[in-house]
C-alpha cells in the first residue's frame, strides 16, 4: 500500500535503498575502472612498440648536410673555380615586431625602390612555418651588408646569412673548357641518387664540372635532430659529416689558356694546346666566350636570349664541337697514312703540272699554284702544301685505306679522356656515305678528302689531339684534362687508347718533321713569314677551310655576309721537333688571308710554353698580323 | 536474484543505531569537521598533480606556484565550508539553486563570449565566472534538498519536479553552448535521483528514450561538437586537424610503456607535441612520463578517494546527506573516467578537466567545495534533526 507523502518517512528503508544504489554505483565505478585500465593496458603494454615508433617519428627528422663542392685548379695551382661566400637578406616572421616597419626600414636602409616592400611581403610570407628564414634578397654588395650591420638593433629578425655559390675567377676564358654548375633541374633531380643530393642545390650542368661530378660533389653528410612539434629544431641528435668534394687539379695552363683567348680576339674561332708525350691539355680555348657566372645563380631569360640568338653563338664550344673541314693540315697525316700503306716513300716523287686528272676522266683537280711545283716529293709537298702530291696519294690509297689510316690518327671518333660533350667529327667513308646519302663513293670524293676538303669534318681538339700523336713518333697518349683528382693522379695510360701508328722505318718520322719544318723554316714554306727569328725548331702545317653555305635562319647584313664568306684559317704545329713540349691547332673562322692569321697565333702559343723568358703579348702578336694582312699570299 | 539477494543482506545487518553520545570524546579531526582520510589522500593527488605539472607546463614553476596558490584557496575554502552543518546547505540550496539560475540567464543576456561560447558573467575589475560552474554543485544540492521533503523511493510527482530543476539548468547551459559542463551538471543531479531510488522501470524508460532521442540531439549540435564525435569515431580521418589531440595523446600515452619515459623526458610532452598538454591532456603527460604504473597509481588513488567518500556518504545518518554526498562523491568519479576515457580515446573529446590535477583553478575550487560539503555532512552527524 503505497505511502501518502506526508506520512511519515521511512529513515531505515531510504537507507537500505541508499546502501543498495550505492554499491550498483561502486559496481559500475569498478567496471568503468577496469574498462580505463584495460584500455590503458592495450595502449601501454599490447601498442607500446607502435606508439614508441610514432612518438620518435614525431620528434625525430633527418636533415642532409651538403658538402662543399671540390674547388678546381690549373696545372700551377691557380684557382680556376671556387666557392665564393654571397651573403642573402632574410628574415624570420617569428622574431619581428612589427613586419611592415621592419619591411618599410629595409627598403630605406638599402635604398631600394619602394615597390620592393610589396615584394617583400610577398617573399616574407613565403614560409609557412614562422621561425623559418624566408630569403628577401640574394647576393647583397658589401655596401649593404655594412648598412644592415651597422642598423642591426634596429632590424631584430633580420639576418644577412651566407651560403657557398661557385665563382669562376677567368669565367670568360675558362667557360668553355671548365664549364659551369647550375641548380638542379627537374629532369636531373629524377637521375640523381636522393641521399647523395639531399640539400645540393648545384650540379655540373657542362665541361669539366660535368664529367668530374661525382668527385667534385663529395658525400653528403646528415645529422639527426629533435624538432618540437611546430618543426622547430631543438638539438642535435646524432651527426654524420659531410665528405667534400675532391679538389681537381686540371692539366690546363691558365696563363697559356688566357693567352690563347686574347690571341683570338674576339673572334670567332679556337686554340687547343696539348703535351705530347703525356697527352695533357695545356689551353682549350673557344670564342667568343660567355660569363659563366651567370649561370650559376640563374641567368635572366633577357641575357639568356641575347647569349643564345647571338649570331656569333659564344655558348658554342667551337674547341670541341666545332666541325671544320681541315683544309691542308692534314697533309702531314696522308704522308704517314701512304708510308704505313707503303703507298709512298718519303722519297717518292711525282710531276705536278699543276692539276692531277683521275684515269679515263677530263676533269682536272687543281693544284693552288696554277703552273704547279714540279718535282715534289714528300718533305716538299709539305712544305709548299702542294695538292697534287696529295691527289694522287690519296687516288693510290683509297677511302678505304685513307679512312683507316685517318681513324687511327683519331679523326671521326671522340678522342679525349674526360671532355664533356665532345663531337665525334666526321671522317666519311664508303659505308657512312652509304648510311647518310644512299649513294656509292665515287674516286673524286677520295681526292677532295685528299687535301682535307669535302665530307671530312674535324673538330680544333681532334686537330691538336692528332698532332700530339705525329709529334709523340706515333704513340698515342690520351689526352686529358684531369691532372689530380685530390690527391690521386691520372694514370699516364687510360682505357681505350688509340693503336700507336708505326712506321716501317722510325727515320720516316723525321722525314715528315722536316717536311713540316720547312713550312715554317723553308725558303718555300707556306708560313715562312711566320717562322722568322724561331728559337727552336718548330714543324706545322697550314689549312685553308672553304666555307660553303650559312646557317639557314641567319640575317646578316651585307658587310657581315661578306666577312662571314672568307676561308676559315687553320694551323696545326707542335715543337720543339727533337723532343716536343706543346702541340697545338688554331682554327680563326673566316680569318681569310689564307693561313697566316693562324700560324701566327700557333707560334705565339709555342712561344709562350717554350719562352718562359720572352713569352709573347698578344698585343705585339696582333701589330704583326696586322702588318702581314696588307702583303697575302696564298697557301 | 542477485538484486534481492543484496537487499535482504542488507536488511540483515540493520543500520547500527546512533551513538549514545556517552562515552567517546571528540578527535580533533571531529572538532576541526574533517575527515583525515579523505582530506590525506586528496592531499597526495594535489601534490601528484603538481609533479606532473611541472613537466606539463614545460617546467614552469611559476605555473606550478599559482596552482599551488589556487589549490591554497580551494583547500581554504573546504575547510571553512565544511564548518557549517549540513542544515545550512539544505535551507541555502533554493537560494543557491535561485541566484545560479538568475546569473545563467544573465549570461544568456549580457555574457562575455570567449571561444565562441557564452560562458562568463563579469562584473568588470571584481570578477569573472562561470555560473555553470556554480550550478555543478547548486542543482544536486536543489535535487537532494527536494527529495529530502519527500517519501522514498520517489513518486513519479516527485520525479517530475526534479526533472524541471534538472531541466532548465541544463538546457540554459546547453545553450551557452557548454554541452560538456551541462551533461556534468545533469549527471551530478540524476545520480541524487538514481541513489534516492528512482525505479528501475522509468530508468530503463529514460535510457530508451535517450537511445531514441540521439538523433535530435545530433541534429541540434553544433558543427564543431558533430566534428567531435566524428573524430571521436575516427581519428585518423583529420589527423592534422580536430584528430591530432587523440593522436597525439594516445601516442604519448602507449610510448610511455610499463614504466613510462620518466619525469620531464617524455618527448611528446615536452616537445609539444601534446595539445592541452597542462589542462584537460594532462594525464597523457603522465602516462608518457610515468606509464601504466603510474597511471594504476593514479587511477588507484581516485578510487580510494572515491570508496572513503562513497562511506562517508553511507555513514550519514539523514536522507539529504547522503544523496547530496553521494552525488558529490561518484561525479568525482564521472569526471575522472570521461577525462581519463577522452584522453585515452575510448571517449570522444568533450572539456573536462582531471580533477585536482589539470591547470585551472574554477574547478578545483568547485570540487574542493564538494568536499567540504561531504565532510560536513561527515562531521554533523546526528546534528540534524531526525
Amino acid at each position: 500500500m503505497p505511502q501518502r507523502r506526508d506520512t511519515l518517512k521511512n529513515p531505515e528503508q531510504e537507507l537500505r535503498i541508499f546502501r543498495v544504489r550505492a554499491l550498483l554505483a561502486v559496481l559500475v565505478v569498478i567496471v568503468l575502472t577496469s574498462l580505463l585500465v584495460g584500455r590503458l593496458g592495450y595502449l601501454q603494454i599490447v601498442q607500446h612498440d607502435l606508439y614508441s615508433t610514432r612518438s620518435e617519428k614525431n620528434r625525430v627528422r633527418v636533415e642532409p648536410l651538403p658538402p662543399n663542392r671540390g674547388l678546381i685548379y690549373d696545372r700551377n695551382g691557380t684557382l680556376l673555380a671556387e666557392n665564393r661566400p654571397t651573403y642573402n637578406l632574410t628574415l624570420v616572421r617569428e622574431r619581428v615586431d612589427d613586419l611592415d616597419d621592419t619591411l618599410a626600414l629595409l627598403v630605406d636602409l638599402l635604398e631600394l625602390p619602394e615597390e620592393e616592400i610589396e615584394a617583400f611581403q610577398v617573399r616574407s610570407r613565403q614560409r609557412q612555418r614562422p621561425f623559418q628564414p624566408a630569403l628577401l634578397m640574394s647576393d647583397l654588395s658589401e655596401e649593404h651588408i655594412a648598412r644592415l650591420a651597422v642598423n642591426r638593433h634596429r632590424l631584430p629578425g633580420v639576418e644577412v646569412e651566407a651560403q657557398l655559390l661557385r665563382y669562376y675567377p677567368d669565367a670568360e676564358v675558362m667557360a668553355h673548357a671548365l664549364g659551369y654548375v647550375g641548380r638542379i633541374n627537374a629532369e636531373e633531380l629524377q637521375d640523381l641518387d636522393p641521399g647523395r643530393y639531399a640539400g645540393t642545390h648545384f650540379i655540373g650542368k657542362t665541361g669539366v664540372e660535368r664529367f668530374y661530378e661525382t668527385e667534385l660533389h663529395g658525400e653528403a653528410g646528415l645529422r639527426k635532430v629533435e624538432t618540437n612539434a611546430r618543426g622547430r629544431v631543438l638539438r642535435e641528435l646524432g651527426r654524420t659529416d659531410p665528405v667534400p668534394g675532391a679538389n681537381l687539379t686540371l692539366t690546363l695552363d691558365r696563363s697559356l689558356q688566357m693567352l690563347a683567348y686574347e690571341l683570338l680576339d674576339g673572334r670567332r674561332g679556337s686554340i687547343v694546346a696539348i703535351v705530347p708525350s703525356t697527352g695533357e691539355i695545356l689551353a682549350m680555348v673557344s670564342t667568343p666566350g660567355f660569363d659563366s657566372n651567370q649561370f650559376v645563380t640563374g641567368i635572366d631569360v633577357a641575357s639568356y636570349r641575347a647569349l643564345q640568338e647571338d649570331i656569333d653563338l659564344p655558348l658554342f664550344n667551337r674547341a670541341i664541337r666545332g666541325h671544320y673541314p681541315p683544309g691542308s693540315t692534314i697533309k702531314p697525316f696522308l704522308a704517314l697514312a701512304g708510308l704505313v700503306e707503303g703507298v709512298i716513300t718519303p722519297d717518292s716523287t711525282i710531276n705536278d703540272p699543276g692539276f692531277y686528272q683521275l684515269p679515263n676522266d677530263s676533269r682536272r683537280y687543281r693544284n693552288w699554284l696554277r703552273w704547279g711545283h714540279g718535282r715534289v716529293d714528300m718533305e716538299r709537298s709539305i712544305a709548299v702544301s702542294n695538292n697534287t702530291y696529295y691527289y694522287t696519294l690519296a687516288h693510290d690509297l683509297g677511302i678505304d685505306k685513307l679512312h683507316e689510316r685517318m681513324t687511327n690518327f683519331g679523326f671521326g671518333q671522340r678522342v679525349a679522356h674526360d671532355v664533356q660533350g665532345e663531337s665525334t667529327g666526321l671522317m666519311p667513308s664508303r659505308d657512312w656515305k652509304r648510311a647518310r646519302f644512299n649513294q656509292p663513293w665515287y674516286p673524286g670524293e677520295t681526292l677532295s678528302v685528299g687535301i682535307g676538303q669535302g665530307y671530312w669534318q674535324v673538330t680544333p681538339l681532334q686537330l691538336a689531339s692528332a698532332t700530339a700523336a705525329l709529334a709523340n713518333r706515333g704513340h698515342w697518349v690520351k689526352p686529358r684534362l684531369a691532372q689530380r683528382i685530390g690527391e690521386e693522379p691520372v694514370p699516364a695510360e687510360l682505357p681505350d687508347t688509340l693503336p700507336d701508328i708505326q712506321l716501317a722505318n722510325d727515320n720516316w718520322w723525321d722525314r715528315v718533321y722536316s717536311g713540316m719544318e720547312k713550312v715554317l723554316s723553308g725558303s718555300e714554306g707556306t708560313a715562312r713569314r711566320t717562322g722568322v727569328g724561331l728559337e727552336y725548331r718548330m714543324g706545322g702545317k697550314s689549312g685553308t677551310a672553304q666555307v660553303f653555305s650559312l646557317g639557314q635562319d641567319q640575317r646578316y647584313n651585307a658587310e657581315e655576309l661578306e666577312e662571314r664568306l672568307r676561308d676559315h684559317a687553320l694551323f696545326m704545329a707542335f715543337a720543339p721537333i727533337e723532343e716536343p713540349k706543346i702541340a697545338v691547332s688554331v682554327i680563326v673562322e673566316n680569318a681569310g688571308g689564307g693561313s697566316t692569321h693562324a700560324a701566327h697565333l700557333a707560334r705565339a702559343m709555342t712561344d709562350a710554353w717554350l719562352l718562359e723568358d720572352e713569352a709573347p703579348e698578344a698585343e705585339e702578336v696582333k701589330e704583326v698580323l696586322e702588318e702581314d694582312t696588307a702583303n697575302v699570299e696564298g697557301n | 536474484m542477485p538484486w534481492q539477494l543484496i537487499t535482504r543482506s542488507l536488511r540483515r545487518y540493520p543500520v547500527r543505531p546512533p551513538d549514545s553520545g556517552i562515552a567517546r570524546r571528540k578527535s580533533i579531526w571531529e572538532r576541526i569537521h574533517l575527515d583525515p582520510w579523505l582530506l590525506g589522500m586528496l592531499l597526495v593527488l594535489m601534490g601528484g598533480g603538481l609533479v606532473v605539472l611541472y613537466s606539463a607546463s614545460g617546467q614552469r614553476i611559476d605555473t606550478v606556484i599559482a596552482q599551488a596558490m589556487r589549490f591554497g584557496i580551494a583547500l581554504s575554502g573546504m575547510v571553512i565550508i565544511a564548518q557549517f552543518s549540513p542544515s545550512t546547505f539544505l535551507r541555502w540550496a533554493p537560494l543557491a539553486y535561485g541566484a545560479g539560475l538568475a546569473m545563467l540567464l544573465a549570461v544568456e543576456v549580457v555574457g562575455d563570449v570567449g571561444m565562441g561560447a557564452k560562458r562568463w558573467l563579469e562584473i568588470p575589475g571584481v570578477i569573472r565566472f562561470q555560473p555553470s560552474e556554480m550550478m555543478k554543485l547548486a542543482v544536486p544540492l536543489m535535487v537532494a534538498a527536494y527529495l529530502n521533503r519527500c517519501q522514498l523511493p520517489p513518486r513519479l510527482r516527485d520525479i517530475v519536479v526534479c526533472a524541471v530543476i534538472i531541466g532548465v539548468p541544463v538546457v540554459l547551459t546547453a545553450i551557452q553552448p557548454d554541452l560538456g559542463t551541462s551533461l556534468l551538471v545533469a549527471s551530478a543531479a540524476v545520480i541524487v535521483v538514481l541513489l534516492a531510488g528512482l525505479s528501475w522501470k522509468l530508468i530503463g524508460l529514460v535510457a530508451a528514450l535517450g537511445a531514441a532521442g540521439l538523433p535530435v540531439l545530433w541534429m541540434n549540435m553544433h558543427n564543431y561538437q558533430r566534428q567531435r564525435v566524428l573524430t571521436f569515431l575516427d581519428p585518423d580521418s583529420d589527423p592534422l586537424g580536430s584528430g591530432w589531440n587523440i593522436i597525439q595523446s594516445t601516442t604519448a600515452i602507449g610510448s610511455g610503456g610499463l614504466w613510462g619515459k620518466g619525469w620531464l623526458e617524455g618527448t611528446q610532452s615536452q616537445l609539444e607535441f601534446l595539445p592541452e598538454r597542462h589542462t584537460d591532456f594532462i594525464i597523457a603527460v603522465l602516462g608518457e612520463e610515468f606509464g601504466l604504473v603510474g597511471m594504476l597509481l593514479l587511477l588507484t588513488l581516485y578510487i580510494m578517494i572515491v570508496g572513503r567518500g562513497l562511506w562517508l556518504a553511507s555513514s550519514s545518518q539523514d536522507t539529504f546527506g547522503r544523496l547530496f554526498a553521494g552525488s558529490i562523491i561518484l561525479t568525482f568519479f564521472i569526471y575522472v573516467f570521461v577525462n581519463v576515457g577522452m584522453v585515452s580515446g575510448i571517449l570522444p573529446v568533450v572539456g573536462v578537466p582531471l580533477p585536482l590535477v589539470s591547470y585551472g583553478g574554477t574547478s578545483s575550487v568547485t570540487l574542493l567545495a564538494g568536499f567540504g560539503i561531504l565532510m560536513s555532512i561527515h562531521a554533523h552527524r546526528r546534528l540534524l534533526p531526525r
